[in-house]
């Protein structure tokens, strides 16, 4: 019978929950690396076996793990990501400008065709790719080396590419988005990179529509649709229809446009789910209502998904990279939140359950689905 | 022979006990020791000092005979003890609050 594995990641060490396709009776293990940040998980889709961890510590530093049984036992492999050339500087919090540093890896990308290749999203941003397994990395330096480069600047949570979206159809084409610098495309398998922002409007940068400084906070993307974009940004739900070329705002009747995460249902293009949260000071759901918000007019018209959630006294966080889909027929939705929890909806949002209520705060969670 | 003891994460890191043994050849200094300790469990490299700049990590501390030695030079002599194996060379995650 098929199955499900979701991949948590928390501030001290990772979980693996496992059910069947019924998605009611929960395997869980772990703690993984038990007291580390475990920033991101991900399986390899060609591989269901091969998941690949960021492991990370303010006192040791940044380990990638790789797992060849489903996430049961463990390897660490390469953990030397050094920038091409000379690294050069980028802008500070205090307009100076500062050397690029690497403090970690934020986001693990493995191919949707080879279980080896897979791609790293690291703070100060760049984006690097290992072809043995994650044993060694090579920088992608033509997004760094961009002429805008030495604009980007951190945003309160470090200056870090967080999100990477690998067309499934086209092997060329890389997208990925920088806090806070913005989105970004390479239609030349990560050589050469342009900024993808017009459309976009930041109020906390002084040129409001500028080609880079927003704060982008995910991007989604549906693999049959791959031109089609969706992106939560510090502010707005926005939404692209040519590969980033041109925005447009599907914020509609959310209650704050404010958010981390964004996702796309397995079987429906035009299906999309942010969770929003009050505001950039104020990172907890609006009125203490944990809600997830459905659209499935591919934005603008919103419904609240609360059956299961709490609404009351709710003052978690949903963190960026938080929350994921699975393939099953019935589309299984998930999120984990910086309370610990991981709630999973087996019926594409209808109905929520906590698998898991008393994690460590919650930084990832990934499903892989199983034959 | 050396003698230097880590810290329960890396233990875990390189499956090994607390303390762990090193033959090095030459004079005793944090790099010959780094050096000689990465070589021989690889997955130590980048978790005590910087694989580019070799510079010690923030929150890590080398602690000697009572002292502490983590501002050292690299390549000042570790104490006489620790070069005979009398005494070990601590490697410490420094007491840290936060998250």
């Amino acid at each position: 019978m098929s199955g499900v594995r979701v991949l948590v990641g928390t501030r001290k060490g990772a979980f693996v929950l496992s059910s069947d396709g019924r998605r009611e009776e929960w395997d869980i293990s772990g703690p993984h690396f038990a007291g580390w940040e475990i920033y991101h998980l991900k399986g390899s889709p060609a591989d269901q076996n091969r998941v690949y961890a960021s492991q990370s510590g303010g006192w040791f530093g940044q380990l990638i793990q790789r797992s060849d049984d489903g996430g049961t036992t463990w390897t660490p492999v390469g953990n030397s990501f050094t920038y091409d050339g000379i690294p050069g500087t980028h802008q500070w919090f205090d307009g100076t400008q500062h050397p690029w540093e690497f403090p970690r890896v934020w986001h693990l990308e493995p191919s949707p065709s080879d279980p080896n290749t897979v791609y790293a999203g690291v703070e100060d941003a760049a984006l690097f790719r290992s072809t043995d397994g994650g044993q060694n990395w090579v920088e992608l330096s033509g997004l760094r080396q961009h002429s805008s480069g030495a604009a980007w600047q951190p945003g309160a949570g470090g200056m870090c590419l967080h999100t990477i979206l690998l067309d499934p159809g086209n092997s060329q084409r890389i997208v990925v988005a920088i806090s806070a610098a913005g989105a970004f495309r390479s239609d030349d398998a990560g050589t050469t990179w342009r900024p993808i922002n017009r459309g976009l409007r930041s109020e906390g940068i002084p040129d409001q529509d500028a080609e880079v400084g927003h704060c982008v906070h995910n991007l989604a993307m549906h693999p049959s649709r791959p031109e089609v974009l969706f992106m939560q940004k510090h502010w707005d739900v926005m939404r692209s229809d040519n590969g980033g070329e041109l925005w447009h705002e599907i914020s509609g009747n959310l209650p704050s446009d404010f958010g981390f995460p964004i996702a796309v249902h397995a079987h429906e293009p035009e299906t999309v789910y942010v969770v929003p949260i009050k505001s950039d000071s104020q990172h907890f759901p609006p009125d203490g209502r944990l809600r997830v918000y459905r659209s499935r007019s591919g934005g603008n018209e919103w419904e609240a998904l609360t059956n299961g959630l709490p609404q009351r006294d709710c003052y978690v966080n949903v963190l960026r990279d938080a929350m994921a889909v699975d393939t099953l027929d019935s589309c299984g939705i998930y999120f984990g939140t910086t309370g610990g929890q991981v709630y999973a909806s087996p019926d594409g949002g209808d109905t929520w359950t906590a698998i898991v209520r008393d994690l460590p705060a919650v930084l990832s969670v990934e499903v892989q689905t199983l034959p | 022979m050396i003698r230097v003891e880590l810290p329960a994460h890396l233990r875990t890191l390189a499956r090994v006990g607390r303390e762990v043994t090193l033959e090095i050849e030459g004079p005793v200094t944090q790099r010959s020791v780094l050096d000689a300790l990465e070589g021989q469990y690889p997955v130590l490299r980048g978790t005590i000092r910087d694989q580019a700049t070799q510079r010690r990590r923030p929150f890590v501390r080398f602690f000697a005979c009572e002292q502490d030695v983590s501002h050292e030079l690299p390549d000042a002599p570790l104490p006489e003890a620790v070069a005979i194996g009398a005494e070990p060379l601590l490697i410490i995650g420094a007491m840290a609050g936060g998250a």
